[in-house]
Formats: C-alpha cells, sequence, structure tokens
C-alpha cells in the first residue's frame, strides 16, 4: 500500500477504495455472498429513499463516514429535492430517510420535509442533536413534531467524557438539552405518536454492543440522570470508510478491525441488511446502493439510471447491489443498519 | 524483540484442541456456558474475567477481555473500577496475610 496523507484520503475515495479492495488475507464480501447462496446480492425492493441533502454539519466526529463538517460545502438544491419529490410523488415508496451531515443545515429542509409529508410518506430525520441548539432552529421540533416526523439522534454514550471524545467538546451537554426539550413536546413520550430513536455507535475500533442491552443502560441511565425518555436505541458499527479509517489505519488496526468483522459475518444479517430495501440519493441527485457506497463514489450499477432524474422503478426496484471490504460492517454480528442491529 | 508473548498468539488459542480434542470441546463449551448470558449479564461477566485477567496478569486475556468489555458496552471508569477491585483484593491478600506475622511476632517475641 503506498503512502498517503490523511487530507489525501478523506478527499479521495478511489483511493479508500483501493485500500478496502478484497485481499488474500480475508475471503471477499462477494465470496461470502456466494459461499451463503445469495449471489447475486440483489435488493428486494425499495421501501426506503434515503436522501443525503449534504456535507455540511457543524460538528465534525471522528468516526464520520462522510466526513462531514463546517468547512464542507455540498448541499442539496431546490431543485435536486423537487426531482426526489417527483420520484416520491409517482412511486409506491413509504419511506424517507433524511440524513447528512446535519440536514437541518440545508435551507430548503423544512419546505421538503412539507411536501414530502403532503405525499403520505412517513419521514425521518436524522439529526444531531446539537444544531437544535441553535436560535435559527428554535422552532424546528414543533414544525417536526405538528408533521409527526419520526427523529433518530445521535449519542453515543450516556456520559460526557465518551460522547465529547467522540463528537466534540461540549456536545453531551447540549444533546441532553436537546433531547430534554424534545421531551417536553412530546417526543419519545407513550401515546403521542412523536417518535424519537437514539443512535450508539462504538467509540472506537470496536463491533458494538447486543442493541437490547444498551437500550436498557441507555433507558436507565438517561432517566436517573436527566429524566430524559426515548422510544428505541439503534446500534451502528463504525465503517471503515473516510475519517474511520484513517483512523484505522493512523492505530495500524485496519487489519485487525477488518478481520474482527469478517469473523463476525452472520449470513442471517446479510439477508437484512438495508441496502436490499432502500435506494441511496447523493446531494446532488446521484444514485447509490447505500450511504455508505456514496461516501467511496461507488454508483449503483453502471446500466441502471444513474440519476434521480431518471428514476426508473422498473429498472431500479430489483437491482445488482454493489459490493466491497465494507459491507462485512452491515454484516458483522447483530448487523448493523441506519435503523440499528438487523438481528438482536 | 523475542518474548514469550506475542499478542498474534491468542488467536492461536484454538491450536490447544490438538492433543486432546475431547478436553478441549468440555472446557469450550464449559467456557461458552459460563461467559453466557445468566442471572448476570455478558457485561458484567466480562467484566469479572478482566478484573480476573488483571490478578492473574495474564496478557492474553486482558487483551481479549478490554476488547471483550468495549463491545459489551462497559466504559473506561466502569473497567477501571474492576481493575481497582482486583488490585484490591490482591493487595488485601497480602496484608491480610501480615495477621501470620502477628502470630509469629506474639509468639516468638518479649
Amino acid at each position: 500500500m503506498r503512502i498517503f496523507e490523511e487530507s489525501e484520503l478523506f478527499a479521495n475515495s478511489e483511493l479508500q477504495v483501493e485500500i478496502l479492495q478484497p485481499n488474500e488475507r480475508w475471503t471477499s464480501f462477494e465470496d461470502k455472498i456466494r459461499e451463503i447462496g445469495l449471489h447475486p446480492f440483489q435488493s428486494t425492493g425499495i421501501e426506503v429513499l434515503q436522501i443525503n441533502v449534504g456535507k455540511v454539519c457543524n460538528q465534525a466526529c471522528r468516526h464520520c463516514h462522510v466526513n462531514a463538517g463546517p468547512d464542507r460545502k455540498e448541499s442539496m438544491s431546490a431543485e435536486t429535492f423537487k426531482l426526489c419529490l417527483n420520484v416520491l410523488r409517482i412511486n409506491p415508496i413509504p419511506v424517507v430517510d433524511i440524513t447528512g451531515g446535519a440536514p437541518e443545515l440545508n435551507p430548503n429542509l423544512k419546505w421538503f420535509i412539507h411536501e414530502a409529508h403532503e405525499l403520505g410518506k412517513h419521514i425521518i430525520l436524522r439529526c444531531n442533536l446539537t444544531s437544535l441548539q441553535d436560535d435559527k432552529f428554535v422552532d424546528l421540533p414543533y414544525f417536526l413534531a405538528e408533521l409527526k416526523v419520526e427523529i433518530v439522534g445521535s449519542l453515543p454514550y450516556f456520559s460526557g467524557d465518551e460522547t465529547d471524545r467522540q463528537r466534540g467538546e461540549g456536545v453531551f451537554n447540549k444533546s441532553v438539552a436537546t433531547l430534554q426539550k424534545l421531551n417536553q413536546i412530546g417526543y419519545g413520550k407513550e401515546n403521542t405518536g412523536l417518535l424519537l430513536n437514539l443512535v450508539y455507535n462504538p467509540n472506537g475500533a470496536f463491533l458494538p454492543a447486543s442493541q437490547t442491552a444498551m437500550e436498557k443502560r441507555f433507558k436507565l441511565e438517561l432517566s436517573k440522570q436527566f429524566g430524559i425518555e426515548f422510544n428505541s436505541l439503534f446500534t451502528i458499527t463504525n465503517m471503515p470508510i473516510s475519517r474511520f479509517l484513517s483512523f484505522l489505519l493512523r492505530h495500524d488496526i485496519y487489519e485487525s478491525y477488518m478481520q474482527k468483522m469478517v469473523s463476525a459475518f452472520n449470513p442471517a444479517a446479510a439477508r437484512n441488511v438495508m441496502c436490499r430495501y432502500t435506494l441511496s440519493v447523493g446531494w446532488d441527485g446521484y444514485l447509490y446502493d447505500c450511504d455508505f457506497n456514496q461516501m467511496l463514489e461507488l454508483n449503483i450499477s453502471q446500466h441502471l439510471p444513474q440519476h434521480v432524474r431518471d428514476f426508473d422503478w422498473q429498472k431500479l426496484n430489483i437491482r445488482d447491489i454493489i459490493l466491497n471490504s465494507h459491507c462485512y460492517g452491515c454484516t458483522a454480528g447483530a448487523g448493523s443498519s441506519c435503523g440499528g442491529a438487523v438481528l438482536d | 524483540m523475542e518474548t514469550y508473548y506475542k499478542p498474534e498468539d491468542l488467536m492461536k488459542f484454538g491450536e490447544m484442541e490438538k492433543g486432546d480434542k475431547e478436553l478441549w470441546s468440555k472446557f469450550m463449551a464449559y467456557y461458552g456456558a459460563v461467559f453466557a448470558e445468566g442471572k448476570l449479564t455478558a457485561r458484567e461477566k466480562a467484566l469479572i474475567a478482566l478484573a480476573v485477567a488483571h490478578a492473574v496478569q495474564c496478557p492474553y486475556c486482558i487483551d481479549a477481555y478490554s476488547n471483550a468489555c468495549l463491545e459489551q458496552g462497559s466504559n473506561e471508569g466502569e473497567m477501571t473500577e474492576a481493575i481497582h477491585v482486583a488490585c484490591a483484593i490482591r493487595g488485601g491478600a497480602s496484608l491480610v496475610h501480615g495477621v501470620q506475622m502477628r502470630n509469629i511476632i506474639d509468639k516468638v517475641k518479649f
């Protein structure tokens, strides 16, 4: 492997893909899929349109596969949002999953959510929680509550030191303040229909704990310490992409982390990974099998429509999924997806 | 530098099957049962194992159970407290044997 600067790695998805290429030390993911009789690995439909509305974020978390941050400029335009709405209008896709960066920082977000809601879609907003403390977004939680938007907030631990180490100084206290505000509005409370789910990801190069066990601890600790309630905890595996890949290489643990994921390969998780029922849209409208492929610029299969403006249900609904070694991250142990463990 | 303890040797633990497959199988079945979720959670058992690993000063076990504790969702504070428990018991075991010393002093000294 050639020597490179970290900044080069972040900016160069080709280099990341090169690093992730299968090698003689572990079975390629494609071969693994072949071993369990799932080859060619295909989607089973499009139940979720996951839209990454941009890489702009008020945080720069250490594990972020998007390499998002305050210095990024990529942000979905109103035109591209309109193309997404056209797709949602004429196709039976029930769920819109909005991610980023921090989606709240996209100026078109509220308008888009309103329009998607008018189409009767279930909307999920992946929120880093801290941006909602900004005065500019003081009304946003009320707007989201009115439209029954499901909020998925990132909180890697129930204590400040662990959370801030991963996500930046002061993130935990701001996140707690946001969660308390969301609770006051009714989010995370029983019988309100306002879903508030949290996301845990490990604070380093290890696989996540049992989702059920972690959810129990999070509920106990957040309730005891801060009076916070939430619906579910999703445990997510750190992906060897971008900043986290750089961390693995810098600490000389890329190989051992990959081996750990390969050893934990779970065929049942592979059958249920989210790329099988999701289509991912990038900030510029290009299409991918998942948000991770998007960041690696691994577009969907070449013979398929590449951009949301060319969306074709017949061609995209059942399609071959582009694979590489990072896919082991979604199939390790109980599996991992944007909705947490695939099995638990 | 040559050393008896090499991290990669931990991955060779399974080679202990060679020579006596039956005993190995019995041990592994027992081991798996011990660490399964029971009256204690898997997380609590990993913390106990981490403490014991430090008490018996086994570098393989420390490696394995530091990772296991993290993967079970324990934090640094909890893991450090577990090691202090091992430390206190080891230290206390030395100190409580001071009673033997006192017994001898009482017996032989004016």
